[in-house]
């Protein structure tokens, strides 16, 4: 026990000695959620508009004033049939409305961001239908556009009737800091440890491999724990992100991920042999795949059935339903089990992997 | 002679090469399969209390629609809503008692119809397509039965640039851009700093080698690896999508090799100011992750708000995704995309101006 704690000590004072990493490891989540939190949103909030008029009458000015009076559009003028195209093309307005004589109207989209195009056509189309601006675009948000046939339905968007997409991607965001940065770091350090020569020294000791490589972890483990409480500091009181859950159950989570993120940059660590490759697949192989496969920023269900399966494999996405569900919607340690299990499970694993690793002293 | 020895270092190291290979082919098959923002598949349960005529008619409507998948086996409107919160249902249409009769009589009662918004693009878009549906049953009924219908819309819509909707087509230039990032910003910040750790570095720095020609040197293989990848790219999504860029591959080109120099001047401007190899990594990581995430590559700019767009102007991600995206999908000229080539080229200068006065031969 005494070799253990030594051997903690020594790995804190590394740490402290090297004051600008460790500046960077507990700023960095304070920057990247503050930035992210606030830049990731599929809100459409602006709607740059011209209009091609064939003939005015009192309803086509009716409707260009509805539309130039709109504040989610920017309306830009009136152009010629002709310059639809080069203005389109050039992302002067991503839509153009035409105003044919015969009462038909025409919406041409810049459609090359399908899911913005198709908002913008549906809420132009409401504008167009008559339909107060405030509520087109709360229609839009809630989706029931487009219909001409009076319907008795009430609508409600359960957990979230505001719509935030806050509280669709900041768990993500919290999800891929937290496993970036604690695989990172314990990986980089095992790693380093390795080229300057000094883990073989350690290892050929009597002490056994646990003792060297635990309280690696440890120090980082404390990090870990002063980031968790300023991203959820900073999701819920900066990024309105309700905790309607208990906190005892989030905490319990958070810290369950960060030590899976721990032992998950240990197994990377026993794979590689330069820092250099070490950084390579962090970046390569997690970070570009758990943006797209975590349901971070994409719905799961839309993946396709190959897909699916691997995205099971992927930490952070059991990490993210879980967060999602404690914080957004309030529930309790009975709703996450099996996320908790799994996350377990996975830990678990990345520890005796690491650990039968270490245990092939010499290579 | 130097471009000679960093061109066999890099392939002495069987890594890398693959991982050359391999990356584009990764993020080119398997990304665009994984991004999609129109939801699909949504689980839906309905409980209909009515069960007249038209009740049915909407269920089958929804059965048969490719939107929904519906679920059944619900008691009640609590185990229900129990279910949607544990995400088993997406959905709940509750139709009421004597909806069909009310309705004949001009009094219907609402059906309600309940989503789970935490994520609200799917929240709203459930709800969107389930009042769609249920609005083409009520119309098909009530013309059977010959009663009014509404007017038919005499507003069309027309999808430029992307008539498929494909959102997949919006996010195959964005992918190039990332592999172009990670190979031109990690691939050299790790080099160096590898040669600063061990020591190499000072070999060199003691010859009458210039810096420009020591940097020259280690940076041009990767502008030539940037080429390559670029060229990679666009073979295989000609061959896997039959994409081809709509404008003149040339710009293409142009864009990618200015935010080469772009990411490459900031790779070793962070080299140069890291004294270890985890300072770098951390560093860029950061880079990349902001670059990555709020250049408008998988959420739109337009959507952030305007202090963070500002922000947006120094990151050359965002102007060669702009580039990237018109000229591939719209066959945007060379002269409408002057703004952004220009921030590009006084980007790139700025950083590799930065990167000269920042290395340092003497310690």
């Amino acid at each position: 026990m005494k070799i253990f704690l030594s051997f903690v000590r020594k790995e804190f004072i590394h740490i402290l000695r090297d004051v600008r990493t460790m500046l960077i490891v507990l700023f960095m989540p304070v920057v990247l959620m503050l930035l992210f939190g606030f830049a990731i949103t599929t809100e459409i909030k602006n709607i740059d508009l011209m209009a091609v008029v064939d003939q005015y009458s009192p309803d086509v000015r009716g409707e260009l004033t509805a539309l130039e009076n709109n504040p989610y559009i920017t309306f830009k003028g009136i152009i010629h049939e002709r310059d639809v195209d080069v203005k389109l093309r050039s992302g002067d307005c991503v839509a153009v409305v035409m105003f044919a004589r015969d009462g038909k109207r025409n919406i041409v989209l810049d459609a090359s961001n399908p899911s913005i195009s198709a908002s913008v056509g549906s809420y132009l189309t409401q504008i167009l239908q008559g339909v107060e601006a405030q509520e087109a675009m709360n229609n839009t948000r809630y989706g029931t556009s487009q219909q001409n046939v009076k319907l008795p339905v009430t609508t409600y968007m359960r957990h979230n009737p505001q719509l935030k997409s806050a509280y669709n991607f900041v768990p993500g965001v919290m999800g891929l800091i937290l496993i970036l940065i604690c695989s990172i770091m314990t990986c980089v350090s095992v790693v380093r440890e390795k080229e300057m020569g000094t883990m073989e020294v350690l290892l050929v000791s009597p002490v056994k491999p646990i003792y060297v490589v635990l309280p690696k972890m440890i120090p980082y483990f404390v990090i870990s724990l002063i980031n968790i409480a300023t991203i959820l500091l900073i999701s819920h009181f900066v990024l309105d992100m309700p905790v309607y859950g208990n906190l005892p159950t989030l905490l319990a989570l958070c810290v369950l991920y960060i030590v899976l993120s721990l032992a998950l940059g240990l197994l990377i660590s026993t794979l590689v042999e330069s820092q250099m490759v070490a950084l390579i697949i962090c970046a390569m192989v997690m970070m570009v795949p758990m943006m797209m496969l975590s349901g971070m920023l994409y719905p799961l269900e839309n993946l396709p059935p190959g897909l699916k399966e691997v995205s099971f494999f992927v930490p952070a996405r059991w990490f993210i339903e879980a967060i999602r569900k404690v914080m957004v919607e309030g529930l309790g340690m009975s709703a996450i089990w099996k996320e908790m299990l799994i996350l377990t499970a996975m830990t678990v694993f990345f520890f005796v992997v690491s650990l039968r690793k270490f245990n092939d002293r010499l290579e | 002679m130097l471009i000679r020895k960093e061109v066999t270092q890099f392939f002495r190291n069987k890594f890398l090469p693959t991982l050359l290979i391999f990356m584009p082919i990764m993020l080119v098959l398997v990304m665009p399969l994984v991004s999609q923002m129109d939801i699909q598949s949504i689980k839906v349960a309905i409980l209909d209390h009515d069960r007249s005529t038209l009740s049915m008619r909407m269920e089958s409507h929804i059965a048969n629609t490719d939107y929904f998948r519906m679920q059944s086996g619900f008691r009640d409107y609590d185990d229900a809503i129990h279910q949607l919160d544990d995400g088993k249902v997406d959905v709940i249409i509750t139709i009421p008692e004597h909806f069909e009769r009310d309705m004949q009589a001009g009094q219907a009662k609402s059906i309600l119809i309940v989503a789970n918004a935490v994520n609200a693009t799917k929240g709203g878009q459930g709800i969107q397509y389930a009042v769609q549906t249920i609005a083409s049953a009520v119309t098909e009924i009530s013309r059977e039965h010959g009663m009014p219908v509404g007017d038919a819309s005499l507003i069309t819509i027309q999808n430029r640039y992307n008539p498929t909707g494909n959102y997949r087509i919006f996010m195959l230039p964005a992918l190039i851009i990332i592999l172009l990032l990670l190979n031109s910003c990690f691939l050299p910040l790790l080099n160096i700093m590898t040669e600063k750790e061990q020591g190499t570095i000072e070999q060199i720095n003691v010859t009458p080698i210039t810096r420009l020609e020591f940097i020259l040197a280690k940076l041009i293989p990767y502008w030539v690896m940037a080429m390559f990848l670029v060229a990679f790219s666009i073979l295989l999504a000609w061959v896997f999508y039959g994409l081809l860029p709509a404008g003149s591959m040339g710009v293409i080109f142009l864009g990618a090799f200015l935010f080469s120099l772009c990411m490459s001047g900031l790779a070793i401007t962070l080299a140069n100011v890291s004294d270890t190899m985890q300072q770098a990594i951390f560093v860029i990581f950061f880079f990349a992750m902001i670059f990555i995430l709020m250049s408008g590559l998988l959420t739109p700019i337009h959507s952030m708000p305007t202090w963070v767009q500002c922000i947006t102007y120094t990151f050359p991600t965002r102007y060669v995704i702009n580039i990237f995206r018109d000229v591939y999908l719209k066959g945007t000229l060379l002269s409408e995309l002057r703004f952004d080539i220009l921030m590009l080229v006084v980007l790139a200068i700025f950083f590799n101006v930065l990167a000269t006065i920042t290395y340092k031969k003497q310690q």
